[in-house]
């Protein structure tokens, strides 16, 4: 694969890699299957979010389509491409993953990091080019960390640190991005920025966007194609005005919630109810489907 | 554009600071080697030495400076060398900066080995050499199937090694006090470490071995980065770091192997030496040459420390070792502690 410095100026959304696809995957630890036989296709130029309840197997799917945890069964997909059995450092060029915690060795500086997302595109001594402080330089200015350039990454604030490693990510130039809770240690205000930041990416770059998200306002509101797992499985998928109603929200996460328009975005908000503030009249949920509003 | 810049002067100061902290250490390298040519038993000026280094002066100071001295002036850099490559690698691919071959019981099993060989086959010179490099590589090995479980990981590495440590020094202790008092006497030496009477085959097997291995370590070296972010962030980018880490790990036991075979095990070296070196690069990577540089420098000055008997009694070069990298080991925990802490 040629990369050249030229190749963050083009949409990638016409020349992309394809959907990224889970055939029949199964993965566990210590041999207890988390995820049994699931089939997925996350569509190629979108944003989708990956929901679910604690320990639903959302990390674990997303790690599995990174190659962060061994599959057991199946295989993923990229386009045609078989990404299972593919050369790591050549994966590396086409799927960039920003796993859960990311801790920066001491004393190492924001641009230094972000080269080092240069890796797979480097021979075998490593040697850093000028050509890769260009794609540097301009996934620190996608991020918006550009003024950060020269400070050691241990100064930066929670927000900042997140922009830098998505910038590592970025400066891997891959056609596919996956996130792995991105938003967890942020506040809401810094929430919002990244996720700004990484619709950005998709429109303006045309980078598939997959992330595991906690916050499901959030994920309604930013996705495109929301995917909703339980138990190891996909209960739900497609666009979340579509996806997300009470019965959804009361079977995958057994929460009792109205769904209500987003007064911002329009997008379906979840208000949860619980045992102190039920409305009134309302009757107590049986578990089974309620009509969506 | 302006950003450009940043990023490349970034880069920049880390090459200038590295090219700066190799230079001072082959400054001090080669101020401290000319020392240890000029002084002993025999004083010569540094100019007849460094003559006599180069084939010039009477029969005598080219005896004195080539066939006492320098042998010994090499072994220990080469040793110091080897000792602070292959404690980078350790610490740095187990992410842990007490992960060194002393602490891991790797240079107690090279130990184990070699008084084994003088005690109980009773065979000298170049089989205890053999001895030490089995006993180290049996120990690695034996880490090795204890610690692993699906995969390398690095505390469970650390922990079966520092049981082991245990186990060697106790056979280690066990074997000296069951021997005889004169033989045991001997055999003390393979406990400490000397550099002392290291000569032609033996330093000619240190010098192959070691360039051998100093290129296996520029090859593995491509991994350090990646696996310094995490084992997460290392497949991310494209490592598979289960073989990355068993590669590097063999360079590394290869290294001290090689090294403890012709010297003993000097403590502290491999623990302190990249410890320092990381100090003065800062950049948050392994410091695999300036390793290198600090071994080496250390062990060289350690050697004309316990040589002459600065300290009021020639000793072996693995005593003064000790004594100068336990309270700097001790500086920099009191430090760390700070600095995490504040």
């Amino acid at each position: 694969m040629i990369d050249t410095p030229h190749a963050l100026d083009t949409p990638r959304s016409a020349t992309g890699a394809g959907d990224l696809t889970a055939h029949g995957v199964a993965i566990g630890y210590d041999g207890r299957p988390v995820i049994d036989g699931l089939d997925l296709t996350l569509p190629q130029g979108r944003i989708t979010a990956i929901v679910g309840p604690n320990a639903c197997g959302k990390s674990t799917l997303l790690r599995g389509l990174a190659r962060l945890h061994p599959l057991t069964a199946g295989r993923v997909t990229l386009g045609d491409r078989d990404v299972t059995g593919m050369p790591r450092k050549e994966l590396a060029r086409l799927v960039g993953v920003l796993p859960q915690s990311s801790v920066a060795p001491d004393g190492v500086r924001v641009a230094e990091l972000v080269g080092r997302g240069r890796y797979p595109h480097q021979g075998w001594f490593g040697r850093h080019t000028s050509d890769d402080d260009v794609v540097v330089q301009r996934s620190l200015e996608a991020t918006g960390v550009a003024d950060l350039a020269d400070r050691p990454v241990a100064e930066l604030s929670g927000g900042q640190r997140q922009r830098v490693w998505i910038a590592m990510v970025l400066a891997q130039e891959t056609d596919v991005v996956l996130l792995d809770e991105p938003t967890t240690f942020l506040d809401v205000t810094h929430q919002v920025e990244l996720l700004d930041l990484l619709h950005d990416l998709n429109r303006e770059r045309g980078t598939t966007v997959v992330m595991v998200l906690h916050e499901l306002n959030l994920a309604a509101r930013y996705a495109d194609h929301l995917v909703v797992m339980s138990a190891g499985r996909v209960v739900a998928q497609g666009a979340p005005a579509d996806v997300l109603d009470e019965a959804t929200v009361l079977s995958a996460f057994g929460l009792d919630a109205r769904v209500v328009p987003d007064p911002v975005a329009g997008s379906p908000m979840i208000v949860p109810v619980g045992r102190h503030h039920r409305p009134d009249g309302t009757p107590a949920p049986d578990g089974s489907a309620e009509p969506s509003p | 554009m302006t950003t450009l810049t940043a990023v490349q002067s970034v880069r920049a100061r880390r090459s200038r600071r590295r090219a700066a902290v190799l230079a001072s250490l082959a400054v001090l390298v080669v101020v401290l080697a000319t020392f240890a040519l000029t002084i002993g038993a025999a004083p010569l000026p540094p100019g007849r030495a460094l003559l006599a280094l180069f084939g010039v002066g009477d029969a005598g100071d080219l005896f004195i400076v080539q066939r006492l001295r320098l042998p010994r002036l090499v072994t220990a850099l080469l040793a110091g060398a080897a000792f602070g490559l292959a404690g980078a690698l350790f610490q740095s691919t187990l992410r842990n900066p007490l992960a060194s071959p002393d602490i891991l019981g790797i240079a107690s099993g090279a130990s184990v080995g070699a008084v084994t060989v003088l005690l109980v086959l009773g065979m000298t010179g170049m089989a205890v050499s053999v001895g030490a490099f089995l006993g180290a590589g049996t120990i690695a090995l034996l880490i090795w199937f204890f610690a692993w479980r699906q995969g390398l990981h690095s505390i469970r590495f650390v922990l079966v090694g520092v049981g082991f440590a245990y186990l060697a020094s106790s056979v280690l202790a066990w074997m000296l006090a069951s021997a005889d008092q004169r033989d045991a006497a001997s055999a003390l030496v393979w406990t400490v470490g000397s550099v002392a009477d290291v000569r032609g085959a033996e330093l000619a097997v240190l010098c192959g071995g070691l360039a051998v291995l100093a290129l296996a370590a520029a090859v593995v070296s491509r991994w350090q980065h990646p696996l310094a972010l995490g084992d997460d962030h290392a497949r991310g980018l494209g490592v598979a770091t289960d073989s990355a880490r068993v590669v590097t790990l063999l360079v590394a036991v290869a290294l001290v192997a090689l090294a403890t075979a012709t010297v003993g095990p000097l403590a502290f070296v491999a623990l302190v030496a990249p410890a320092i070196a990381r100090r003065l690069t800062d950049d948050g990577g392994a410091a695999l040459s300036v390793s290198v540089g600090t071994g080496a420098t250390l062990v060289l000055a350690a050697d004309i420390v316990a040589q002459h008997g600065l300290l009021g009694v020639a000793a072996p070069t693995g005593i003064v070792t000790g004594l100068v990298g336990a309270p700097y080991l001790l500086w920099l925990l009191a430090t760390h502690e700070r600095r995490s802490r504040a």
